[in-house]
């Protein structure tokens, strides 16, 4: 069966109403582990790019793929499991009651791993990761642990294939 | 340019498709369609009674037909009502295409009276389905929904029609071609892979066919015979693959699987290399699957990529249209020695033959024998239960489109109406449906449907006043507590605890011979073997309209041989002890 394991896929579907909910639709049906889905147009506006994140082992995610494949509305799955590829998520993370020692912190934190503060008042701020999901999951430990309120807002990963680049990220 | 309303386009565009009958039921939001249909004598408007009745009928005109059946429903309810039917077609992979009137586009979203939204509700149950929500597209959807439904793995297509788009004047053009980036079915054979399953095929010593109903789908059953014939391999099929060869083929094992026949699953567990076209391996043919044809490599021909190695896990995949992949086999083909083998299987076969005991009254195997005696070629139509599997394991199927059963989903309520689209598909065939009390009543409204058009179907139901094939598990399984199973229960007059029928048991309802009289159609009661002949003779002489046959059969008549959900396909139950 091969392990469970986070998998990372593609998809050109058609930019019509309905389909998101006919792919989400599949996952639920068949049981499938969707852990992330975003979706966007691209420079053809009658098509829509779907990056998808799946938590399965082997059989189930060929099974997936075919499934996706079968379906009238998707143009074209892509595998991206071992291949080369940019793949990012945003994140917004607004901190809230700091005083200034604190703040003082978060600017630290912010430089230091190259993320922007995007927005403050006097006692909050916000900042903006455009970076990998484990990289915005490390943020986010560090943030817990050094601030009490703080909000976070994800959007969920976005991939293209890498074009001379042959790391994956 | 010339401007014409999409209820007029939608009329053009059957006809274009040469779609003979449509099935329709009325309501207000498809009243415009109606009238369209109305104006013109092409296309047959048929009226069945229940929106169920409906789709199932154009399913087993589909069926038998092999054309795209159509169906016309209007919004809310009677796009509800055909949610069975569309999980049902799209289980057994039958063409369909269904439009659902829906309220005006300005009124989607508004609870508006009979607002559903079918197309969500049945998002997972089809092949393909849209809402029209402008009229300019609306002859280029219809085009694609025809084409989805009939190619590649057939499949029920779902339009729905919002009523101001049924009025709105546009191009009155039908478009000639079809051009969809996210569909294209295989058309052709991967040569290679079919050549490698091909010598894995020769080099067995006990190789074994076990074909489903896509062979069926594909019309390759005269090429399948000549494969079979020219290489001498046994052949075992699915309940959907019924028909892919002669029934009394000496190379003909049987059915296998959870009702399947003994000499049929030992081959399955026997062989050493299964060729298997056209079947997804559902969980009745296969059973528990770690001990599943344990020696045997696995060949799998299947249109759908995504059937392949989703249950089994296979040595060698193949997506092809069956017809294709076997064309191509038969020019490779060779004789095989294979007497050895076919005399362990002939063995098994006299070892456990199919057999029901015949001194029980109106037994269902005398019934059948009769059927296979009395019609050299007939359609044969069963609901869903105990007489589906006998019908399975008895009647002699000879061909594709012979026999017509919902195998995947398992409806029940399918017999009656499905039979009826059949006659209506071929009006000078002999239909014989066979149904059990149960299913029977739960399309029964349909006789008026038959009556109406004078079609000669015969309905046959077994009738033994019990759900019998739950009341079968409990005999087998759950200590005779028979909850539920019963149809004669009465409250008030039944003890609590009922252990079985005695005499002093509540009379029948209904009474299925005035019930057929009162449709206005011939009723027939049999409760003596020797009646059973001349029922049915009587009903095949009347071809004015439908004949009702009730037989009065056992209650405790089980279906045998029995393997229980789960276990391994070997290990089966021969006798209504549960041994």
């Amino acid at each position: 069966m091969g392990e469970m394991k986070k998998r990372w896929m593609s998809l050109y579907v058609e930019n019509q109403v309905g389909v998101l909910s006919k792919i989400s639709g599949l996952f639920s049906a068949k049981m499938y582990n969707l852990e992330s889905l975003t979706v966007g147009t691209t420079e053809d506006e009658t098509v829509s790019r779907m990056t998808i994140g799946v938590v399965s082992d082997d059989v189930t995610y060929e099974q997936i793929k075919k499934q996706l494949n079968r379906m009238v509305e998707v143009i074209k799955v892509m595998d991206l499991e071992n291949v080369p590829a940019h793949m990012k998520e945003i994140m917004f993370a607004k901190i809230n009651n700091i005083n200034a020692e604190k703040m003082t912190e978060l600017f630290q934190i912010a430089q230091v791993f190259g993320v922007k503060v995007v927005d403050m008042g006097t006692k909050t701020a916000t900042i903006e990761c455009v970076q990998t999901e484990t990289k915005n999951n490390e943020m986010i430990k560090l943030l817990k642990a050094k601030f009490s309120t703080i909000e976070i807002v994800r959007g969920g990963n976005v991939a293209i294939e890498s074009v001379s680049v042959t790391d994956r990220y | 340019m010339q401007q014409i309303s999409g209820a007029k386009l939608f009329v053009n565009a059957l006809k274009e498709e040469g779609v003979d009958k449509i099935f329709a039921y009325p309501g207000a939001v498809v009243a415009d369609l109606f009238d369209e249909i109305g104006k013109q004598d092409d296309i047959e408007l048929i009226l069945p009674r229940h929106e169920q009745g409906l789709i199932h009928a154009a399913d087993g005109y589909a069926r038998s037909t092999g054309r795209v059946g159509v169906c016309l429903v209007t919004s809310g309810p009677g796009a509800t009502n055909i949610v069975t039917g569309l999980a049902n077609a799209n289980y057994d992979s039958v063409p369909l295409v269904c439009f659902t009137g829906q309220v005006p586009t300005g009124l989607i979203g508004n609870d508006a009276f009979q607002e559903v939204d079918i197309i969500g509700i049945t998002r997972n149950i089809c092949k393909y389905g849209v809402t029209v929500r402008n009229r300019e597209d609306l002859g280029r959807i219809i085009k694609e929904a025809f084409y989805i439904a009939r190619t590649g793995k057939p499949g029920p297509v779902i339009i729905d029609l919002p009523k101001d788009v049924q009025v709105a004047l546009g191009p009155k053009e039908y478009p000639e071609k079809v051009s969809i980036r996210g569909y294209k079915p295989p058309t052709d054979v991967h040569v290679g892979q079919l050549k490698r399953g091909f010598k894995l095929l020769k080099s067995a010593k006990r190789p074994l066919f076990l074909v489903g109903g896509g062979l069926n789908i594909s019309q390759a059953n005269n090429s399948f015979l000549k494969l079979v014939e020219t290489m001498k391999i046994p052949v075992i099929t699915t309940i959907m693959g019924r028909g892919a060869i002669p029934s009394n083929h000496p190379y003909f094992v049987g059915n296998a699987g959870m009702h399947g026949a003994y000499a049929s699953n030992m081959a399955l567990m026997g062989c050493d290399v299964l060729f298997s076209i056209g079947t997804r391996f559902n969980d009745r043919i296969t059973g528990d699957l770690n001990e599943f044809a344990p020696g045997a490599k696995i060949v799998h021909i299947d249109i759908d990529t995504s059937a392949i190695s989703r249950n089994v896990c296979v040595d060698i995949p193949i997506v092809a249209d069956a017809g294709l992949a076997i064309e191509k086999l038969l020019e490779w083909a060779i004789p095989m020695d294979t007497g050895e083998w076919m005399n362990t299987i002939y063995s098994w076969k006299e070892e456990r033959p199919l057999e029901m005991r015949k001194d029980k009254g109106v037994c269902p195997q005398l019934i059948l024998e009769k059927i296979n005696e009395l019609f050299p070629k007939y359609i044969a139509v069963t609901d869903v239960g105990q007489h589906q599997m006998w019908c399975t394991q008895y009647l002699e199927i000879n061909s594709d489109r012979q026999m017509l059963t919902s195998g995947g989903l398992g409806v029940m309520g399918f017999g009656l109406p499905a039979a009826i689209g059949a006659q209506f598909g071929n009006p000078e065939a002999t239909v014989i449906c066979v149904s059990g009390d149960g299913g029977a009543q739960m399309n029964i409204q349909e006789m008026s449907t038959a009556v109406c058009h004078g079609l000669p179907v015969i309905f046959c139901i077994f009738n033994n006043s019990y759900l019998g094939m739950v009341r079968q598990m409990q005999q087998l399984f759950y200590g005779k507590r028979y909850v539920g199973t019963c149809l004669r229960r009465r409250k008030g007059v039944c003890p609590d605890q009922c252990k079985g029928p005695g005499k002093d048991c509540p009379e029948y309802s209904p009474d299925f011979v005035r019930l057929a009289e009162s449709y206005g159609a011939l009723g027939l009661r049999v409760t003596d073997p020797k009646d059973i002949e001349s029922a049915l003779k009587e009903a095949a002489a009347n071809r004015k309209g439908p004949t009702l046959i009730e037989f009065i059969i056992d209650t405790d008549e089980i279906v045998l041989p029995m393997v229980k959900g789960g276990n391994p396909i070997s290990n089966m139950i021969f006798s209504p002890k549960g041994n």
